[in-house]
């Protein structure tokens, strides 16, 4: 059987890739950058506000945004003719952030158990443990996308010399809200599960919670993260505190 | 309320509907079903909402009693059913009376099997759906001793039968494009069209891992793609070159290469083809993937419209008797003739 023709496209980014018969990807770049996140998250905006009839669900992940649609209602061909519209429309790169989203600070301890790896992992980037963390939360970091497990963000991205490679065997599990770091970018963990991650501390944040009927997830794609380093028996006393001691603002 | 009791249970058994769509951009997988399909034609022979929730049994299946008259229905992977005394034939629907014991398994064939149940098990929902999602967490997992809640029947046709599409030992299987099916080589593609996969006995609700023979899968500079978005039915290659088939509860977002992408009228027949089971993949256009693709509200109407009266068949009674004479006892045979 020869293969269909269109199995090799490939061209440069932005690119439109179909993902199987009902979802097509618009992918911003082959490598994560600052300006490809900002251009997926708002294009991602830009097609829910357009609301088309036959699209079903929209999402993003690192620099790409993926539309899941009905293939009956809306032909691909349709569909890639009015995203194509849409992206030249204007510079999505030089995108802002979305408007009205939120910074959270949490607290975050990076002793003892809490951080089985971080002396490893400020070894790697280079500095002390004690430069390792106030490095860690100098800055907000921005949830670039969600994934992996529900309301887990990737945060970042952190300095070059944070550009940390993954683990060659995998931590079996860590717990919810352990702080993981690879690839300039930092992890607190929604639910526990595995990762070549290294674990450098801990909190008390639960970015997923199915019983909450409002909100069951924290975090939305674009929202900060900012680490406020606490001792292990102040992060204790949090645990018991209104979102484990974690506040938020509305910012941009 | 009516309530259904577990009296025995397979491992990894669940209360699963069409699970929770919209999440995706939160990191949260649809979840539901296994085989979507079985949840339709439970619908169907049941006469009622897609949206109410069976349970979804494994192989080994397991033993229920209920506390009212109940309709049920058996959709999915075949097994061995009996009521009481009675011997069901799969894919149909039937009354169940308190006092009686509905036995189900072993499976004959195929991975997922789902008893359903008029007005559905009426577990409290989350986030918009009863389904498990048994990776994360969320919901129960059956056991022993469990009593669930039913929904209130609003009546509907007993006794139907549908014959099902057969897809339930491996086959063909039609693909499409997916994120990363453009970075393998020309040659890799045309050999992965000509191997036979089979399904490895490692497998579960977020994917079924396949063996072959011959090299590995493998895209240039594959352990450095970004992460894009992963759906179910893509076909993703580990860093040994070993394919998965991913299932429901798959992740949101994955950066291993994937190659693929079931064709969503196929998918059922990738879930459900057993350990052992042959399945070739082909790729295919997508004005020949369209031609044969349905709805699920469609596929639906077309099961509804094909479901039958059951007629008992004199052959299978009269087995049923002999097998009876003979030892009143099950020799792990199903003693009915093949009914899909």
């Amino acid at each position: 059987m020869a293969l269909p023709d269109a199995i090799f496209d490939r061209s440069e980014p932005p690119r439109l890739t179909p993902l199987g018969l009902d979802g097509m990807l618009v992918t911003f770049a082959d490598e994560l950058s600052d300006e490809a996140n900002r251009a997926a998250l708002a294009f991602r905006a830009e097609i829910e506000a357009q609301g088309w009839d036959g699209i079903e669900e929209t999402a993003t992940s690192l620099c790409s945004a993926f539309v899941s649609f009905d293939p009956v209602r809306l032909p691909p061909t349709d569909l890639q003719a009015r995203l194509r519209e849409i992206l030249s429309a204007r510079d999505w790169c030089a995108a802002e952030l979305p408007a009205s989203r939120t910074r959270w600070t949490i607290p975050a301890s990076f002793e003892g158990d809490h951080a089985p790896q971080l002396a490893d992992a400020a070894q790697l980037a280079g500095m002390s443990v004690e430069k390792a963390v106030r490095e860690i939360c100098a800055e907000p970091l921005r949830a670039l996308a969600l994934g992996y497990a529900p309301g887990q963000a990737y945060l970042g991205s952190l300095p070059d010399h944070w550009d940390l490679s993954r683990q060659r065997d995998l931590t079996p599990t860590v717990p919810e809200g352990a702080v993981v770091t690879a690839v300039r970018q930092v992890i607190v963990f929604a639910t526990s599960g595995p990762t070549g991650w290294r674990q450098i501390g801990m909190t008390r944040f639960k970015g997923f919670r199915p019983d909450d009927r409002d909100k069951p997830i924290t975090l939305a794609p674009g929202d900060e993260v900012q680490l406020r380093a606490v001792s292990a028996p102040e992060l204790d006393r949090l645990a018991d505190e209104p979102m484990a001691g974690a506040t938020s603002e509305v910012i941009g | 309320m009516t309530s259904l009791t577990v009296l025995k249970i397979g491992r990894g058994a669940s209360v699963q509907d069409l699970g929770r769509p919209g999440h995706l951009a939160q990191g949260l997988s649809r979840g539901g079903a296994a085989d979507r399909l079985a949840i339709l034609e439970g619908a169907a022979l049941l006469g009622q909402s897609p949206d109410l929730a069976a349970i979804e049994l494994t192989a080994l299946g397991g033993s229920f009693t209920i506390d009212a008259p109940t309709r049920i229905a058996l959709t999915g992977a075949p097994m061995r059913a009996r009521l009481g005394d009675a011997s069901l034939r799969w894919s149909a629907s039937y009354r169940m009376e308190p006092g009686e014991v509905l036995t189900l398994g072993p499976a004959k064939r195929g991975v997922w099997s789902y008893l359903h149940v008029g007005g559905g098990i009426a577990t409290e929902p989350l986030m918009g759906s009863r389904a498990a999602h048994q990776s994360l967490g969320l919901g129960p997992i059956l056991q022993e001793g469990d009593v669930l809640p039913l929904g209130t029947d609003g009546g509907g046709p007993v006794e139907r039968h549908l014959e099902p599409q057969d897809r339930f030992a491996g086959g063909p299987i039609r693909l499409l494009p997916s994120a990363h099916t453009a970075l393998f080589s020309h040659d890799d593609l045309e050999r992965f069209q000509s191997t036979s996969f089979t399904r490895d006995q490692r497998g579960n609700r977020q994917g079924v891992r396949l063996s072959h023979d011959g090299a590995p899968f493998a895209t240039k500079g594959q352990l450095g793609l970004p992460s894009e978005v992963v759906v179910p039915g893509d076909i993703q290659m580990t860093g040994e070159g070993t394919p998965y088939i991913l299932l429901p509860e798959c992740q949101t977002t994955g950066g291993y290469p994937r190659i693929g992408s079931v064709v969503p009228v196929d998918l059922p027949c990738a879930a459900q083809a057993g350990p052992g089971a042959t399945l070739d993949f082909r790729f295919v256009s997508r004005e020949e993937a369209m031609e044969s693709h349905m709805s699920e509200a469609d596929i639906l109407s077309a099961l509804e419209g094909a479901t039958r009266p059951l007629l008992r068949d004199p052959r299978e009674m009269q087995d049923l008797l002999s097998y009876q004479l003979i030892s009143g006892v099950t020799a792990g045979d199903f003693v009915e003739g093949e009914d899909t």
